[in-house]
């Protein structure tokens, strides 16, 4: 069952011995396939989960032109939904590839913080390619639930917890991408307003239980409706205003962390809601 | 049409920022954060960027302004009210039509 990491881990063990030995005993069973089975089980609902919001993806971006194979590809490569709608927004309006990657890099921020506080739970000895498979799977729900295994997060359980996750959000898309074809001009034309919504649908619920989210969201679209109005200013805005929410996202959110402080209970509250 | 061997390049350029972002910690670092002020920062980040690419583009993602408020107006109401947010998004869609026709039929 164990396949034979077992004896190659306990060799490695050997050097050190500071850990728990319940510890060492969850980390041996980093290849079994009983938890990987486990981890299979607890992503089902996370996988079912992404399938609406990836086919809305797979909608918009073939409605914006995209083909729909390379919206299943920016699906596969990127998992991170609204990375992924951000991203497409930007191709879409014709920015620059440094435009794209600071704005991917900004909105995927979060993740760095989820995989730094992963990495403290992996056993220290994982080797590195087993590392990057499961950085690839770091999104808001995977992480949630891997959040819930305690101290230690055992590697088969991880893969099994992503590869749902994975195939759901491919998968809507395809059906997302296709279906965009049967459906009739007065919808499609309509569709674009569809990516927003869900973003408001994001954000809003938590910024009704915290005012300080509350006043992010606000400070921020101020700064993005007055780089788009005011004169001279407005440059930021062109070129499918890339650098406008660069700008808008961190300049709002550091005038939030400077006035408005978080407590870290707050704080954990609202990672579930986002 | 967007394709692979016109936004080959943007697309790699997206896959690889995001999985950096994600590599990175788990394959260099080991330490946590500790200031305070950066993780702040950090977490209030996504509710800034998505407010900034939402207003004030939502009101111009459709055929006409009219439809674009009333959209924008649902979604505030029903995300307000924690719906789903696939629902949100697909009452939105529908009440943009609804005006979309209103608008096409009576004032085109």
């Amino acid at each position: 069952m164990d396949f034979n990491i077992r004896g190659l881990l306990s060799q490695n063990l050997e050097n050190v011995i500071a850990y728990p030995k319940e510890t060492v005993q969850k980390w041996e069973r980093n290849g079994s396939i009983k938890e990987y089975k486990r981890g299979l089980m607890m992503g089902k609902a996370i996988g079912l989960g992404y399938i609406p919001v990836s086919f809305t993806f797979g909608l918009v971006a073939v409605q914006m032109g995209f083909d729909p194979w390379v919206a299943v590809i920016i699906s596969l490569t990127n998992l991170a939904s609204t990375g992924q709608f951000a991203g497409i927004r930007l191709i879409g309006a014709g920015a620059s590839a440094v435009e794209l990657s600071m704005t991917t890099l900004i909105i995927n921020l979060r993740y760095f913080l989820m995989s730094l506080s992963l990495t403290q739970k992996l056993h220290p000895n994982m080797p590195l390619y087993k590392r990057c498979i499961v950085a690839f799977g770091v999104t808001d729900e995977i992480f949630a639930l891997s959040a819930m295994e305690g101290e230690d997060v055992i590697f088969s359980f991880y893969t099994g917890l992503m590869t749902l996750p994975i195939i759901g959000w491919t998968l809507g898309t395809v059906l997302g991408a296709f279906a965009s074809y049967l459906l009739p001009t007065i919808v499609q034309v309509s569709m674009g307003v569809a990516l927003y919504c869900m973003f408001i649908a994001i954000i809003l619920p938590p910024a009704k239980h915290s005012h300080k989210v509350f006043y992010a969201i606000l400070i921020a679209s101020s700064i993005s409706i007055a780089l788009k109005y005011i004169p001279y200013l407005n440059i930021v805005s062109q070129n499918g205003g890339g650098w406008s929410i660069i700008i808008s996202a961190i300049l709002g959110a550091a005038i939030c962390a400077t006035f408005f402080k978080i407590s870290r209970h707050e704080e954990k509250e609202q990672e579930e809601a986002v | 049409m967007i394709t692979f061997s016109n936004a080959g390049f943007m697309i790699l350029v997206m896959a690889l920022t995001t999985y950096l972002i994600r590599v990175l910690p788990i394959a260099i670092f080991n330490k946590k954060l500790k200031n305070r002020w950066i993780q702040d920062f950090l977490y209030y980040i996504p509710f800034c960027v998505l407010a900034a690419m939402t207003f004030p583009d939502i009101l111009f993602s459709t055929n006409s302004l009219a439809s674009g408020i009333v959209a924008t107006i649902v979604a505030l109401l029903l995300s307000w009210k924690e719906k789903d947010l696939v629902v949100v998004a697909l009452s939105a869609v529908f009440a943009a039509i609804c005006t979309e026709y209103i608008v096409m039929t009576f004032f085109a």
